[in-house]
């Protein structure tokens, strides 16, 4: 199990936390003016790396506040969480 | 390739299996091929084959990172079953099936496919509307699928329970009689040594490094054993797709998770029949060695780690000892994980790409062993004739452009 650093709270079990995939994706602001690829792209596509990942998690069974980490995706190690 | 026979077991026994040949070649990697397939899983293994049997390709490598097998293939727990939901699913599902059926004949190896039947359990009403409508979209596309009652289901699976004091009581559930096990090992050796024997070069401990491209076309790729000039590039490597479609230049519509699977001592038979539970989250089996088989979900996040996290594997087990009082002193043997390339509609791609040449199936998750013969079968097609075939057409990477999504969650979510 991941000990993860809530920014808040400290340090928590996995078990307090859900994840909430690939950080930084923002919706388009005029998703009229987007392609169907565009549009796509922002929906369904994931940058999926092997290594470091910046993602979300949630403190669902603490805070509840939303924070970013940047785990590897190969060791689990977070290398730091932070503040949104 | 020397068949293996009856004859065959009795020769090499007196021999004192001295003589057996290997099951297929080692060869070094050749400057050029017609097709380079990456990744020796099941799927690429039975991409090979069909391209040199059904489509006369023969000039074909596959590249193997590993060795034949390693990834998900030899890590899954070999339910193989046609009853999913949509007809676009069902039928590619329902193909593979028809394949299993004469897949040890086909092969001239013994993959024991065995059709021991798959409950999928309802426990409650709205399990139970989805069992029906399921069961009914399955006969509407001739597929064998039935709807049981409790009194039935106590009967065949007697450990079960199924008392009305039971924390999650057994309403009724979808029986596929068809649906069964195969032994996953034999699948990917099985495809192996038939493709070897029609000329494919299998090659092993040869990672693809980058995928070389010319304008929009595909050229060939770079491997830790030298670079390999392609007309085409056929790439199935499951939890590793978004690492080659970047390699292309290519994003994906998938994440690869964590999956765990478990087996346990090896007990006197006691379950005759695959038993899966959405609502519980878990299902299980028992192998030929008497030892139970058990799976249940993905760990939430991202990982190539071929390992998830404890709780995971309590949750699994917990549902197991719901389901099965009795299993609860079982003592578990062996836990692994696999990396699964999850889809946001739980189904596969197998399709062309924007990049002339290169084709990609992937998106398999949990639940791509099934669908081994079909799935190398339909990409063998769309590799030859640069087209998909009716079959996998609906599973193009355009429909996440189209938004001709193929909603499977309800029949794969746990269900593997
Ligand atoms: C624990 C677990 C349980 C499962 N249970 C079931 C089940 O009960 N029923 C079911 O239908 N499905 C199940 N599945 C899913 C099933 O295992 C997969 O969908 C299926 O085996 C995928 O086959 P594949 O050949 O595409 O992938 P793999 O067998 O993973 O093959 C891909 C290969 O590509 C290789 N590779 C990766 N990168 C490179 C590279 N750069 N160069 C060269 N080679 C590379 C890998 O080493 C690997 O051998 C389960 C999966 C897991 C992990
Ligand atoms: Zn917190």
């Amino acid at each position: 199990m991941l000990l993860i650093k809530c920014p808040w709270c400290g340090e928590r079990a996995e078990t307090e936390f859900s994840y909430g995939g690939e950080a930084g994706i923002k919706r388009p602001l005029e998703p009229d003016k987007l392609t169907d690829e565009e549009w796509a792209d922002y929906l369904f596509n994931r940058s999926n790396p092997k290594g470091a990942h910046h993602e979300l998690w949630n403190h669902a069974g603490g805070c509840r506040r939303w924070f970013e980490a940047e785990r590897d995706t190969v060791t689990y190690r977070i290398a730091v969480t932070r503040e949104l | 390739m020397k068949k293996y026979s009856a004859l065959s077991l009795v020769r090499n026994a007196l021999g004192h299996n001295r003589h057996w040949q290997p099951a297929w070649r080692k060869p070094a990697p050749k400057q050029e091929y017609d097709v380079v397939v990456v990744g020796g899983g099941g799927h690429g293994l039975a991409t090979a084959y069909y391209l040199a049997k059904e489509h006369g390709i023969r000039n074909v490598a596959v590249l193997e990172k590993g060795w034949v097998g390693g990834g998900n293939t030899g890590r899954n727990t070999t339910i193989v079953r046609s009853n999913y939901l949509w007809t676009e699913a069902s039928l590619l599902y329902e193909k593979s099936m028809q394949l299993w059926e004469g897949l040890s004949q086909e092969l001239n190896y013994n993959v024991m496919f065995s059709q021991r039947g798959v409950y999928n359990l309802g426990h409650n009403l709205q399990d139970m509307r989805d069992i029906e409508r399921r069961v009914s979209a399955n006969r509407l596309n001739g597929i064998d699928a039935e709807v049981v009652g409790p009194a039935e289901i106590s009967k065949a699976i007697p450990l079960l329970d199924t008392s009305a004091s039971a924390r999650y009581p057994v309403l009724g559930a979808s029986l596929q009689r068809r649906a069964g096990v195969a032994r996953h090992d034999a699948v990917a050796w099985g495809f192996a040594r038939a493709a070897d024997a029609l000329g494919v070069d299998i090659i092993e401990q040869c990672e693809v490094t980058g995928i070389r491209r010319n304008g929009g076309r595909v050229v060939g790729v770079e491997t830790t054993r030298g670079n390999v000039v392609a007309n085409k590039v056929a790439v199935v490597v499951a939890g590793h797709a978004s690492v080659l479609a970047e390699m292309a230049g290519m994003r994906l519509p998938i994440e690869s998770h964590p999956l765990q699977a478990f087996v346990s001592e090896p007990l006197k038979p006691a379950l005759d029949t695959v038993v899966m539970s959405g609502a519980v989250h878990g299902y299980i089996s028992q192998s030929d060695k008497g030892e139970l088989v058990i799976g249940a979900g993905i760990d939430a996040y991202n990982g190539y780690g071929q390992r998830g996290s404890f709780q995971t594997i309590e949750h699994t087990m917990e549902a197991i000892v719901a389901l099965f009082p009795s299993f609860s002193r079982v003592r578990m043997l062996r836990q692994w994980g696999g990396i699964v390339d999850v889809c946001p509609d739980a189904c596969p791609i197998i399709s062309k790409t924007p990049v002339d040449g290169l084709y990609f199936n992937c998106g398999w998750g949990t639940g791509g062993f099934k669908a081994t013969p079909g799935s190398g079968w339909a990409f063998a097609h769309t590799i030859a004739r640069d087209q998909p075939h009716e079959l996998n057409a609906p599973f193009s990477l355009q429909r996440f452009v189209s938004g001709a999504l193929i909603d499977e969650h309800g029949a794969a979510a746990v269900a593997h």
